[in-house]
Order: C-alpha cells, then sequence, then structure tokens
C-alpha cells in the first residue's frame, strides 16, 4: 500500500485489508454499511464483503452483547459505536462480560473483539460527541485501550487490535480523521502496549496521544528546548518503561490529555513516575488536561480543551523550575 | 380507509402432560422409554443437587446459591430438545438444564464454592458460563445464533432468563437484533412468578411475556412450563424454527418453589398457601404419575435412580471440595489476558513477595 491516507482511510484500508486476509472477521455497527459510516471509516465494505459487513439496529448495549456471541463460534466481531459517548449504553456488557470473559472461564471462552469508536473533541460536534472516557476503559480490567494519533498508528494498531486474542477498545480521534496525509505502509502491524518515542530530546518528557500530540508537537515546535516526546499508543497495557526511562534521563515531565484531570490517565502516569523514577525528578511533574466539567456543548468547547497554548506554558513552567 | 386494523396477534399456550399425569395423545412428542426415564432421572438429580446445595448453604460450605426447585420441567424438557452441538447460554439458575449437557455437577458447586474453576466451559461443550447481571445473556445468545448463520452452520443457540429479566432493555435488543439477522436462537423466559420478591403484576403491565415477541417481529408462544413433555414438545419446535433462522421467544409458566437465592426469605413477602398450591403442581410428582401409569416407574427403578442421584451428587461434593482445598489464589492474574502485560506481571510477583513493594 504505502499510500499516503488520512486517518479515516486508514481505517478503512485497515478493515478491507482485514476483512480479505481473515474470514472470520465481521464488521457491524449503526449506519456502517449502506452509508460507510457517519464519518465514512466503512465506505465500501458492504459492496465488497456483503455477506461479513452489517447495518445493525440502533442498540449500542446490543452492538457489544452480541460480539460476545459472535465470538464464541469463533468469529472476529470488529463494531463501530457511532461516538464514543453512545458506548456508556453498552458499557455493563463491556464491563460484566467482554472484558472479564476470558478470567471468569479461566480461558475457556475468550472475546477477541475490536470496538472502533470516534472520540475525543475539537470538531464543534453536538452535545455528548466529544468526551474522552479512555481513564474509564482502562479501568476494567481485561479490556486494552488503544488511542492512535496518526494515519500510519491507526493503521498499524488497528491490524493488532482485529488479530488480538482480547477485547481492544480503539478510540479514534475524531479530530484527526481528516486532519492530515501520511504514508501508510501496508500490512504493517504495530505492537499492542509499546510507546513511539516521537521525538527524542534530554530536557523535559512530555506525555500525549490522540488529538493531543498534534497540540503537543504544535507547542514544542514553538520551543526552544530538547524535548522527548512520547505516544503511549496504548493506553492499557501501558508501556511504563519507555516513559519512565526517557523521565529519569530528563527529570522533567509534562502529561497532557482531554479528559478531565480527577482520575484521568495523567494521575496513573505520574504515580507510575513517583513509583520507579521519583529520584530522578528536578521538579515537580506538570498535568496539562481538560476540566472536572463536562465537555461544553461547542460554543465553549475551544476553551476547555488544552491547545498548544497552554501546553507550551505548562512546558515553560516546568522547564523553568529549579 | 380512515381507520382499520392493520395487525393482529394472537399468542397461543400448549399443555401436553395435564396436572393429573394424563397426557395429550396427538401432542406428546415421540420420546423413547429410555429417553423418558433419562429426563425423569435429570429432574430428580436437579432436585437433589439444590437440596443438598441448599443445605451446603445452611453449613457454610458453599456461598450464595440459586436453587431452581419447581422448574425442573422447564429448564430438562427444553434441554433435552438441543441438539449436542447447540450451544447453551444460561443465567445463574439453570443448573438443571445445564447438568443435561456436559456440565457435571461439581462444576456447579465449584462455582457456588466461588471458584471460576466452576464457569470452565468443557472442551467438547457449547455453552457460555452463568450470566450474573439479570437479562444480560440474551443478547450473547443473539450473537450466537447470528454468528452461526453467519458461517452457515445448522446449531442453535438457546438462553435461559427469568421474568424479571424481560423488564432489562438488553432482551428487548436481544429479540429485535434476533429478528433482524434471522439468528438461530431460542429464548426460553422461565416466567416463575417472581423476582426476588416482585411479582409479576408489578413487573409488567403486559397480559403474557410472549408476547414481547411481537413488537421484535419474532414468534412468541407459552407454554406450561411445569409440563416436561410439554415443554420438550415446544422448544423442540422453536429449535427447528431457529435452525431455519426462525427466533422464538417461549414463555414457560412455572413457579419458583424454592428461594430466589440462599440469601433470599420468601416468607416476606408471599404467603404459604401460595406455595402449597404449588406444590400440589410439582413437575416431578406430575411426570412421575405419568411414567407410573405407562408402567416405566415402579419402586425399583426409583429407588435405583434415588440412589444412582445421591451418589453421584456425594461425589460431585467431595471432588469440589478437593478443587477447593486445592485453590491456588495465583490463578487470578493468569487469565485476564491470553499474554500477562508488564502491570501485572509486577503485581502477580509482588503477590507472591517477590517484588520489593505491593505491586
Amino acid at each position: 500500500m504505502a499510500d499516503r491516507l488520512r486517518m479515516v482511510e486508514a481505517v478503512r484500508e485497515t478493515l478491507r485489508a482485514e476483512l480479505e486476509r481473515d474470514d472470520s472477521v465481521v464488521v457491524y455497527g449503526e449506519d456502517i454499511g449502506r452509508a460507510g459510516g457517519v464519518f465514512r471509516a466503512t465506505e465500501g465494505l458492504l459492496e465488497a464483503y456483503p455477506d461479513r459487513v452489517f447495518d445493525s439496529p440502533v442498540a449500542e448495549a446490543g452492538i457489544v452483547g452480541v460480539g460476545v456471541g459472535l465470538a464464541a463460534t469463533g468469529l472476529r466481531p470488529v463494531a463501530e459505536i457511532q461516538f464514543q459517548s453512545f458506548l456508556y449504553q453498552g458499557f455493563h456488557q463491556l464491563a460484566q462480560h467482554v472484558a472479564r470473559i476470558r478470567s471468569r472461564t479461566r480461558g475457556t471462552v475468550t472475546c477477541p473483539m475490536t470496538i472502533r469508536t470516534p472520540y475525543g473533541g475539537g470538531i464543534h460536534a453536538l452535545e455528548l460527541h466529544s468526551e474522552s472516557f479512555e481513564a474509564g476503559f482502562a479501568h476494567v480490567p481485561g479490556l486494552t485501550v488503544v488511542v492512535p494519533a496518526s494515519p500510519a498508528e491507526t493503521a498499524g494498531l488497528l491490524t493488532a487490535a482485529v488479530r488480538s486474542p482480547d477485547p481492544v477498545i480503539f478510540l479514534e480521534p475524531t479530530r484527526l480523521y481528516r486532519s492530515f496525509r501520511e504514508e501508510v505502509p501496508a500490512d504493517d502491524e504495530l505492537p499492542l502496549g509499546e510507546a513511539r518515542i516521537v521525538d527524542s530530546g534530554e530536557d523535559l518528557t512530555i506525555v500525549a496521544w490522540g488529538s493531543m500530540l498534534r497540540e503537543t508537537l504544535a507547542a514544542t515546535a514553538e520551543l526552544d528546548a530538547d524535548i522527548e516526546v512520547i505516544d503511549p499508543r496504548t493506553i492499557y497495557p501501558l508501556d511504563t518503561e519507555t516513559i519512565v526511562e526517557s523521565v529519569r534521563k530528563t527529570g522533567r515531565c509534562v502529561v497532557v490529555h482531554e479528559a478531565p484531570r480527577t482520575s484521568g490517565m495523567a494521575g496513573e502516569i505520574i504515580a507510575r513516575i513517583t513509583e520507579d523514577a521519583f529520584y530522578y525528578l528536578e521538579t515537580p511533574v506538570e498535568r496539562i488536561t481538560g476540566y472536572d466539567v463536562p465537555v461544553p456543548l461547542f460554543a465553549r468547547e475551544d476553551a476547555y480543551l488544552p491547545d498548544a497554548d497552554r501546553i507550551e506554558a505548562g512546558i515553560r513552567r516546568v522547564l523553568d523550575r529549579n | 380507509m380512515p381507520r382499520e386494523d392493520i395487525a393482529q396477534f394472537t399468542i397461543r399456550s400448549v399443555q401436553v402432560l395435564a396436572e393429573d399425569g394424563t397426557v395429550d395423545e396427538d401432542l406428546a412428542p415421540s420420546l423413547s422409554d429410555d429417553e423418558l426415564l433419562d429426563c425423569y432421572e435429570a429432574m430428580k438429580r436437579a432436585r437433589r443437587l439444590d437440596e443438598r446445595a441448599i443445605s451446603l448453604q445452611r453449613r457454610g460450605e458453599l456461598g450464595t446459591y440459586a436453587p431452581a426447585i419447581g422448574q425442573e420441567a422447564a429448564q430438562v424438557g427444553s434441554a433435552f430438545a438441543m441438539d449436542e452441538d447447540d450451544w447453551i447460554v444460561p443465567s445463574f439458575r439453570e443448573q438443571s438444564a445445564l447438568m443435561v449437557r456436559e456440565t457435571p455437577p461439581q462444576r456447579i458447586l465449584e462455582y457456588a464454592m466461588g471458584m471460576e474453576e466452576g464457569a470452565e466451559i468443557p472442551a467438547d461443550e457449547h455453552a457460555l458460563p452463568p450470566a450474573i447481571p439479570v437479562g444480560t445473556q440474551p443478547l450473547h445468545a443473539a450473537g450466537v445464533g447470528w454468528g452461526e448463520a453467519i458461517q452457515d452452520s445448522p446449531n442453535v443457540a438457546l438462553t435461559y432468563f427469568g421474568d424479571g429479566a424481560t423488564s432489562e432493555g438488553d432482551v428487548y435488543e436481544a429479540l429485535n437484533f434476533a429478528g433482524v439477522y434471522g439468528a438461530q436462537t431460542v429464548f426460553l423466559c422461565q416466567n416463575n412468578r417472581y423476582a426476588i420478591s416482585t411479582r409479576l403484576e408489578d413487573q409488567t403491565a403486559a397480559e403474557t411475556l410472549a408476547q414481547k415477541a411481537i413488537a421484535a417481529g419474532i414468534d412468541g408462544i407459552r407454554v406450561d412450563g411445569n409440563d416436561v413433555l410439554g415443554v420438550y414438545r415446544v422448544v423442540s419446535e422453536a429449535i427447528e424454527r431457529a435452525r431455519d433462522g426462525d427466533p422464538t421467544l417461549v414463555e414457560a409458566l412455572t413457579y419458583r418453589r424454592s428461594m430466589h437465592t440462599t440469601s433470599d426469605d420468601p416468607s416476606v413477602y408471599r404467603e404459604a398457601a401460595e406455595e402449597d398450591e404449588w406444590e400440589a403442581r410439582d413437575p416431578i410428582v406430575r411426570f412421575q404419575v405419568y411414567l407410573e401409569n405407562r408402567g416405566l416407574l415402579d419402586q425399583e427403578t426409583k429407588a435405583t435412580i434415588d440412589e444412582r442421584v445421591e451418589s453421584e451428587i456425594a461425589d460431585a461434593i467431595d471432588r469440589a471440595n478437593a478443587a477447593r482445598d486445592e485453590l491456588d489464589p495465583a490463578d487470578m492474574f493468569r487469565h485476564v489476558y491470553a499474554e500477562q502485560p508488564p502491570e501485572l506481571e509486577r503485581q502477580a510477583a509482588a503477590f507472591e513477595r517477590k517484588g520489593d513493594r505491593d505491586g
């Protein structure tokens, strides 16, 4: 392949490739067939694989729950939930069954299911179309939680998700769907649970994922400092080692996410840094996050979301402290 | 036409074996004498396991247990209607049905002893583990039945749930999905009249539970759930339709003669007179009269069955106790993911006091 693709096209081409490669892959969700998905992420798949691509009823608990049964019969369900906030209607199926069926049956029943869903803010959408609940999913043992930040990452990580023997929540930053193109190699499976060092540096470590990685890179471009940028790519299992090694080297760290601050993933990441790199820290770790408020409607959305300015200011504070 | 009737629906009810033990020969399923006796033995095994489990729980040797006393006909009759490769998708009260399949009583006891071993699915069995959250598993059965249809397999999924579950949105979603996709699924609602303490009339204004199929565009039928031959017949027919992609909701009208679980005291919310009334309609008694009348069940056969059941369950209790004594707590770390993530490796090591901190 190695085409220059947008993220939404990377989703589509990856699903197409996995449908082609493996007859057990089935793709379903609301409006994903005839309409090709509300973001067109599944456009053309129904025509190409009419026996394994399905429009589903508007029933999120149903979409998640039937996956348990499909998987039991040997299929690999790849479901789309139209927006992440609507996955709350299927959260009970996720937490009560999908995530724990392997452990509660001691591995005799498994659920190799992928649930893709657009997440995060920045597209001026309706209320409840902009949430970032990655920490909530990461808090459910048994789930793997993935957030790509580029088209190539999307293809590589989604390939790995579909092939994973365990359920994967695949959170696609809506804002990045069409924001840029990059080379996407064909059939390039990226390992789950491994972070990517986007930029190497010595002065400060910054951890950011999804659309916040882009804001972070915009911020670091403005700074005359040698900053190491880490994209964890997988929220659970988290690549603690890469983050901790980096912080041991730089002694300074900023963690960025658009989800609310309290009980967000930054708290977990900082706890791990405290456990494994505390004596290397030269200054407290800073979090740049969304606020502890429901994501506002879009007229106030920009005020909520961390942006390059806030991130840049945070980095400066941490760099300036002795 | 400004006003016209555009759709009409009826719900049929079936009974094959009447309360007095007489049978409607036109409707009687063609089961051999051996099959009839197997069915009887399965009901007796289920009853005895429940009785033993309740007393074990009272002695502190078992955790919370949900007996199905009074529901043996609904469970055994339906499980007997399944083919070997069909799927059973149970809730937490389906020990009677599970034992007809490949689940030995030892596993049921282990589960009630709080061990995941009890929810292991035997390698040659098509089953999902018991679902604790009410009404969640019919969706899994819709998925199984849909998955089998996608793969052009003849296998059918049979799922069990209760009257209370029909108030859950998931159950409607399951019926609806099954209808849309032609899932090879049979939904068996055991209407045992109580959801813990809540009576049916406080659960729904619907006249029957079978009619809940109508809104989803699938077939709905009611059967006397204390009539093992009726249940067998109705579920067999539903399974055959399901093989062709036509799902059915079967309402088996029965009565939970015992407590919801061992943590429940039914005397708080119902009269003893009502329980007595249902004791007279007991599904095992009714079937026994029928078998006796047919000359299949004499005192000797009954005694042989009782002894076999007694010793099987005693063995199962011994084996479950032995498994509990061997229990390895560190096992909890081993099956969360196919491959243990580093976080879990570290926590498992800390649990074994191998690390230098608590996780």
